[in-house]
């Protein structure tokens, strides 16, 4: 029997690599996930987790809350660094990750589908990096979307023209862009550790509440432990940084020119490990 | 004579789950043609095709599907299809997409992918339902689906984990039919059932797995001729165990009959256990003996033999 698929090796042969069959490859699953990540029941989850902070902002921008912080402008730096801290990269783009990047290999585990990806002519190796930058592009644009909006939300109601002036004359743009930047490095760490994670542990619940506990306890480890966390990375690009308290361990920011690349390479790292461990997979579903 | 890149070759493979055995010491070279892994459940059948494909890995040994290891999937899936037993699909997916999308995934434009996908659709009779969730599919029609996905892209091996499963008597023989026609086209079909006669008809070669273990192999004919000239050994429990000796000891099939050490029993050795329970139940109607219990000795032999003989019998 002639075989197709061979015209397209022949085809790829043709070229020095085979990027630009893996290229359609990645295409082709990226785009089967994005589907899955937007459109299927699962996302339903991950819509509230990404939207939670807009209602308490929806109200804010309706009623202004007694306290004088709330009436003066140039509080609201240090109010939206506090939102933004604690719930949207702490906790929205955490959750939100280990959702999406969990479920991307240990979902089709679950619902037994998973094989017929291991099936297709496509390395492992492959089909990692798709999934990984589907989980990426799902994440950035629900969670980096929430970050521009929920600031804007806090901003434009209650002080219109300022806020004007400041996104456009002043530093509130450069802000906006770097908070969303640093939602978008959010997502790429967390996701490569929740997509490692949710190739080895049958519930990763447990480590994913592991790491927070890990990662909301950071102000409280010494220099060098701090280190050993996604959140201190993170902190050290805030353009308003939060007080940690008076219980806080203090220790000097990572650079950014530092934590953005080591990030990067740790993120690789981890790639490389998942993509490992997925060569090696065995579909036994019946003990995973 | 076949070379390694025209065989599926196992050469002395092992998989073990934990201390569980899934397959051992398999050494096994599949040429083109229609093969059949029969064997009762949790006979390694599955096990054994999983390790074809690169699901699963084995504990010992290598595997080459027409000289490509199993751990390239890039490489061997464009040879290979399987149709597995796992009777599950992405969600929200119609029967067309399911193909498409895969195809996709293979790498075919999607111009392709769509012709590949409708032909392989015809090939299986399911063009009416294409565009309906496989979600709300009947068993048969999942079944043909997979069917369809394991030959859409045209492969040179294929792989099909208990076929039949499922599927109604017409569409049961349709599906034969295009066994046999990509048979003929030079295709390897590599075909499990645990019951021999669904595959009898139609296999080349047929291969016989019992406890993790090739039990025999060989054309259908020859594999049966080697489980009848293994006897088979029968306990009977009866009250006059030395009358019943005498009565079965003249028949041909009949190999060996012994007393049991408590005088109530008797060990008959048979090549034809249909023959024998039939000449029994005669000597319980004459009232010759009354027969408190019928139990085989051996197990392994005897599930293997039912297999065989009983399975076949029926189907006389």
């Amino acid at each position: 029997m002639s075989s197709a698929i061979d015209a397209v090796q022949t085809e790829s042969a043709k070229a020095p690599t085979n990027w630009s069959l893996w290229f359609r490859q990645i295409g082709a699953i990226f785009r089967l996930e994005i589907e899955k990540n937007f459109f299927s029941r699962r996302s339903l989850l991950i819509y509230l987790i990404a939207f939670l902070p807009l209602f308490p902002l929806t109200i804010l921008a309706l009623i202004t809350p007694p306290g004088r912080e709330w009436k003066d402008f140039n509080q609201y730096t240090v109010i939206y660094s506090f939102i933004y801290n604690a719930f949207i990269m702490r906790t929205l783009v955490f959750f939100g990750s280990a959702w999406i990047f969990m479920n991307l290999f240990r979902g089709e585990l679950v619902d037994r589908s998973l094989h017929y990806y291991f099936l297709s002519a496509v390395r492992r190796e492959v089909l990692v990096v798709a999934k990984y930058i589907s989980g990426l592009a799902t994440s950035i644009i629900l969670f980096t979307g929430t970050t521009v909006i929920a600031m804007l939300l806090l901003y434009f109601p209650h002080f219109y023209s300022q806020s004007v002036r400041y996104f456009t004359e002043g530093k509130g743009f450069t802000q906006l862009l770097t908070y969303a930047g640093i939602t978008i490095l959010a997502c790429i760490g967390y996701g490569a550790f929740f997509l490692f994670v949710g190739l080895f542990v049958r519930n990763p619940i447990i480590p994913a509440v592991l790491l927070y506990g890990w990662e909301w306890l950071n102000f409280l480890l010494p220099p060098l432990l701090k280190k050993i966390s996604v959140i201190h990375y993170l902190n050290s690009l805030v353009p308003v940084p939060m007080s940690e308290g008076p219980f806080a361990v203090v220790a000097e920011p990572t650079p950014a020119y530092i934590a953005v690349p080591s990030m990067l390479v740790v993120t690789l790292l981890v790639l490389i490990l998942a993509a490992y461990r997925i060569r090696h997979m065995e579909i036994r579903y019946g003990s995973d | 004579m076949s070379t390694p890149d025209q065989l599926i070759i196992f050469d002395n493979v092992s998989k073990f789950y934990g201390e569980i055995l899934g397959v051992n010491r398999v050494n096994l070279q599949i040429a083109s043609g229609i093969t059949s892994l029969v064997g009762p459940n949790g006979a390694g059948k599955s096990t054994l095709m999983n390790l074809m494909t690169g699901l699963l890995r084995p504990t010992r040994g290598s595997i080459e599907v027409l000289g490509i290891p199993t751990d390239q999937p890039e490489q061997l899936f464009r040879k290979v299809g399987y149709c597995t037993q796992f009777d599950s699909f992405p969600r929200g997916v119609t029967g067309r997409e399911f193909l498409t999308s895969f195809l996709l995934v293979h790498g075919f434009d999607r111009k392709r992918a769509n012709e590949l996908s409708h032909v392989a659709l015809e090939r299986v009779n399911l063009v009416a339902a294409a565009d309906r969730k496989v979600a709300g599919y009947s068993k048969g029609m999942r079944q043909r689906i997979r069917l369809a996905q394991s030959i859409a892209h045209e492969p040179v091996v294929l792989i099909l984990d208990e076929p039949l499963n499922g599927l109604d008597p017409m569409v049961r023989a349709e599906t034969i039919a295009l066994f046999l026609k990509l048979a003929a086209e030079g295709l390897h079909l590599i075909i499990s059932s645990h019951i021999l006669h669904e595959v009898d008809m139609m296999s080349d070669r047929v291969v016989l797995l019992n406890n993790g273990y090739i039990v025999a192999e060989g054309s259908t004919h020859g594999v049966r001729d080697e489980m009848e000239d293994h006897p088979m050994q029968i306990l009977i429990r009866c009250d006059q165990p030395a009358k019943l000796a005498a009565y079965v000891f003249a028949k041909d099939h009949v190999v060996e009959a012994r007393l049991h050490e408590d005088r109530r029993g008797l060990f008959v050795k048979t090549r034809d256990a249909d023959r024998f329970y039939l000449m029994l139940n005669h000597a319980v109607a004459e009232g010759e003996v009354s027969v408190e219990s019928i139990a085989p000795v051996d197990d392994d032999l005897t599930a293997v033999y039912q297999y065989l003989i009983g399975t076949s019998g029926g189907s006389e």
